[in-house]
């Protein structure tokens, strides 16, 4: 028995996609399986820890549970996407400067995160920073050097850079 | 013996973490980002009840099981059990279960969307044997669950003559306390990939801390050579202990579906199976009784201490030498004696994690402090400042303090940057009015580094270095990165050595068929103990290159690897490994306990201030203070680091997770209602460190991985006392458990009241 699913569309790291698979599968199975990109990391199934983090559409969404049906037209970023060329994005060169990534399981979701809340709010206080990362999970740094990490990321030329990376978001 | 340089170029400097860049871009390769050619996807069929005689399997007849391969414990070629310490944990269940989730079938097939249904279609029928899970259970005997005896482990320690004392103690203080269960939450779950191929053998891929464990399990279950079995570690995406004992189960697994499939397999959990059915931290009992002069001087240390070990050995031998050795604190005391027991239950077989059985104890052992501080009226700080360690005391073991101590130390700089005594008086003063409580709580530990006693010359690690063709310096371990900073660490350890920049050497992957046995990467060990193989290895590589290839006393990069080229051409490979030696004057004696427990320990005073809200009976770490002293600091990012990660955890050890049992069986087994603090929940940290370089310890370093998980549970709760007068004795502490605890203290009343 084979089904032919309708194809569904999308911007992923600013490539147009397409990709015939069953609508309910999930954007993750979808990032990962279908496109390769393995960045995009399974840490909880359920929506909770983040580590599925990839922006859609201008929001921070968990990508484990999104049909892939409603990312149909969508304009998807994951952290394949940060550094296009492979040279760091300033968000990155943070976390590696600021010891913000430990085992690196939540760090693509983590880095999806702070793009998000950097690029609604450049300069965040550390009550923001808490918020803005509230539901990604980190179980190696305690947070401190990931909150460092954000700081250091929405200082000076880094904000600028940041905020003006969210180039798929419409 | 060269002794550590004076200064370091590289050592102690912040370079990048060795494989942050590839972490980073998300391009790190974790074993479910690994895919092999015509590659089969495992799952388990595991136990639904908590003892029992498997009675029959049937096979629903929906589902084509044609398609399935399916493995029993028949299909096992070698030992069916899982090489640790006693032979007593079956690969695969056979005739019978122990605890709930124990693995009994074993399923493959090429899609893994069709597992699930196929794993719900074998029905499994049990004759079922009473079953008993806590301690107190085991300790009856009524039911025996394992060995003669239900015993898994015991040890006693003595020191002195504790029963000489109570008699003449000015006051004697009793305390009984208890710890949970405390789940890893690694964010990546358990993971392999296996092939077996009739001539070569087994090979695993996985997220692992330990390749050496994983290939003792395999040539056994397959009962083959050592070159007929090679394991890989993949990436890891954190493992605390947790990916200790268990990937040893999963590989074996793993390659039997491969075995009998012919096809490589992939076995990656999902969170709810990870949380079901792999190890958790050891619940205590654990009951002091201190004797204690006019002065609030130690007298007798008498402690009872007790771990829920679960159905199976696994480490629980180990995880209670661990409790013992680290149960009276960092305190003189003439008289000590201390009972230790570990327990079989029905429950999942409880395993290594962070800290292996210090911080059950030393939250027993803290708390009890600032019980005797109440019970004297003293400050519980000048408590401790009258007990503790110096240089020169013998410990519980009677090992003697050779190194510089210096507790006052770390003490004084833990009051003075938490503002101790002027917020205590603050917060004393402002508890009198306000619905918000609020403490100030300390604990004084410390923390052995690598194994305990002749743990290390038994383990005979070796490590080293070299020198590719292609002017590629690697270090050459089987320790593992997983989070923690092996990579950097070990490098930096090795430029260091070998006079050259930190960008030219790298790591061999942690392969079994290339890299040495340097032991397991465990027990706080990575720094101190391989650290020192390391520093060793690098400068007997140098020294071979001045005595057989002419490079002078100082030298660029360059002219190191024109001496490493020369060298290869007269003498061959440029290779350079060391085996442990212990440290001088090392003597412990297993059977009774006695001697040098650890070659060195990291110390630490933590200071924890706590709000306690009557109102909702939540208690929020306000902040945090960690002085540490932990030799030299080889990275000070990754240090601080760690650090603070550990703290998180402990914090998460005492007010956040609870583990539910249900049979044996974790039943809140999903992230949503298995709570860990976010980054709104865990409070600012602040991390100090003292360095007292240690000799025989990489450039100076000693042991930091675990040390930052015992302190937190014991302070938080002595802050919780301090804010409500209230002792309570068993962590988690959740709402619920305050609401019960101060519902009946005279200090809500008074609030109420007013």
């Amino acid at each position: 028995m084979s089904v032919h699913w309708p194809p569904i569309r999308f911007t992923v790291n600013g490539e147009k996609r397409e990709v015939t698979v069953p609508p309910m599968k999930r954007l993750l199975d979808v990032l990962r399986d279908d496109l390769q990109l393995t960045g995009t990391k399974e840490g909880c199934g359920e929506g909770e820890c983040g580590s599925c983090s990839v922006r859609m559409n201008g929001e921070l969404v968990n990508s484990c549970l999104l049909p892939v049906l409603q990312a149909a037209e969508a304009d998807i970023q994951t952290v394949e996407g940060l550094a296009p060329n492979g040279a760091l994005h300033p968000i990155q060169e943070a976390f590696l400067q600021c010891g913000g990534a430990q085992c690196g399981i939540c760090t693509p979701g983590m880095l999806m995160a702070t793009a998000q809340l950097l690029a609604q709010n450049p300069h965040p206080d550390p009550t923001a920073i808490r918020e803005g990362l509230a539901g990604n999970l980190c179980r190696c740094t305690g947070f401190m050097r990931i909150f460092e990490s954000v700081v250091h990321a929405a200082s000076g030329k880094l904000a600028d850079a940041a905020a003006g990376e969210a180039p798929h978001a419409r | 013996m060269p002794q550590p340089a004076a200064t370091t170029r590289i050592v102690g400097a912040p370079v990048p973490r060795k494989e942050g860049v590839d972490k980073l871009l998300g391009r790190a390769c974790y074993v479910d980002d690994m895919e092999r050619e015509g590659m089969w996807y495992g799952a388990t069929v595991r136990s639904s009840i908590p003892r029992g005689i498997i009675r029959s399997i049937a096979f629903d007849r929906n589902i084509d099981w044609s398609e399935f391969t399916v493995v029993s414990a028949r299909d096992i070629p070698g030992e069916n059990h899982i090489h640790l310490i006693v032979a007593d944990q079956p690969c695969l269940a056979d005739g019978k279960v122990n605890h709930c989730e124990e693995p009994i079938l074993l399923l493959a097939h090429p899609d893994k969307h069709k597992l699930r249904d196929a794993v719900n279609a074998v029905k499994i029928e049990y004759d079922l044997l009473p079953a008993i899970f806590t301690i107190e259970e085991s300790e009856r005997q009524d039911v025996i669950v394992w060995g003669a005896d239900n015993l898994l482990k015991s040890f006693l320690l003595e020191k002195g003559d504790v029963d000489s004392v109570w008699a003449d103690a000015a006051r004697i203080v009793e305390g009984e306390y208890h710890t949970g269960a405390q789940e890893h939450l690694y964010i990546e779950n358990n993971g392999v990939i296996a092939e077996y191929d009739r001539e070569t053998g087994v090979t695993v891929w996985g997220s692992l801390q330990c390749p050496y464990y994983v290939f003792k399990s395999l040539k056994s279950v397959f009962d083959l050579a050592d070159d007929k079995v090679r394991v890989i570690q993949t990436e890891t995406g954190g493992a605390f202990g947790g990916k200790e004992d268990y990937p040893s189960i999963i590989a074996c697994h793993a390659a039997l579906l491969a075995m009998k499939s012919g096809r490589p397999v992939k076995m990656v959990y999902d969170r709810i199976e990870d949380l079901a059915a792999t190890t958790k931290r050891h619940p205590s009992r654990v009951r002091h009784r201190t004797a204690v002069d006019g002065d609030g001087r130690l007298l007798a240390i008498d402690i009872d201490l007790a771990t829920n070990g679960g159905a199976y050995a696994t480490l629980s031998s180990t995880v209670l030498s661990r409790a013992t050795l680290h149960s009276t604190g960092p305190y003189l005391c003439p008289n000590v004696r201390v009972r230790a027991r570990s327990w079989a239950t029905n429950m999942v077989p409880f395993g290594a994690f962070r800290g292996f059985g210090a911080p059950q104890a030393i939250f027993a052992m803290e708390r009890q402090m600032d019980e005797i501080a109440a019970a004297m009226k003293m400050d519980p700080v000048e408590l401790r400042r009258r007990n503790f360690l110096h240089d020169g005391d013998m410990n519980a073991t009677e090992q003697v303090m050779r190194e510089p101590l210096i507790l006052e130390q770390l003490l004084d700089r833990a009051l003075a940057q938490s503002d101790y005594r002027a917020k205590r008086q603050r917060f004393a003063r402002e508890n009198q009015t306000g619905a918000v409580k609020r403490g100030m709580g300390i604990a004084a530990f410390y923390h052995g580094s690598g194994f305990t006693g002749s743990g290390e010359v038994i383990l005979n690690s070796l490590a080293g270095v070299d020198v590719t063709s292609e002017d590629r310096v690697r270090v050459l371990v089987s320790n593992t990165e997983f989070g923690q900073g092996t990579n950097t660490i070990l490098t930096q350890v090795a430029a260091e050595a070998l006079g050259i920049e930190y960008d030219r050497v790298t790591m061999a992957p942690a392969d079994t068929g290339q890299v040495p046995n340097s032991g397991p990467t465990v027990a706080s060990r990575t720094s101190m103990v391989v650290g020192r193989l390391i520093e060793r290895a690098g400068l007997q590589l140098v020294s071979m290159l001045r005595e057989h290839a002419g490079l002078g006393e100082k030298y660029t990069t360059e002219e190191f690897f024109a001496a490493c080229a020369q060298y290869r051409k007269t003498k061959g490979e440029v290779l350079s490994k060391c085996r442990y030696e212990p440290p001088p004057g090392i003597k412990w004696d297993d059977e009774v306990y006695h001697g040098e427990a650890y070659g060195a320990y990291a110390w630490a005073v933590y200071v924890a201030q706590v709000a306690v809200d009557t109102v909702t009976y939540s208690a929020e770490v306000e902040e945090f203070w960690a002085v540490q002293e932990v030799g030299r600091v080889l990275h000070p990012v990754l240090a601080a680091g760690q650090i603070e990660g550990g703290i998180a955890q402990g914090i998460g050890y005492a007010v956040f997770e609870k583990v539910v049992w249900q049979d044996g069986r974790m039943a809140n087994n999903q992230m949503t209602n298995y709570i860990m603090p976010t980054a709104q929940d865990v409070p600012p940290i602040h991390v100090y460190f003292e360095q007292i370089p240690f000799r025989y310890g990489a450039y100076g370093a000693k042991g930091i991985g675990e040390l930052p998980h015992d302190g937190p549970a014991p302070a938080i709760l002595n802050a919780i006392r301090d804010a409500t007068g209230v002792a309570f004795n068993s962590i988690p502490l959740l709402p619920e458990d305050l609401f019960a605890g101060l519902a009946a203290s005279p200090l809500l009343q008074e609030t109420a009241a007013l």
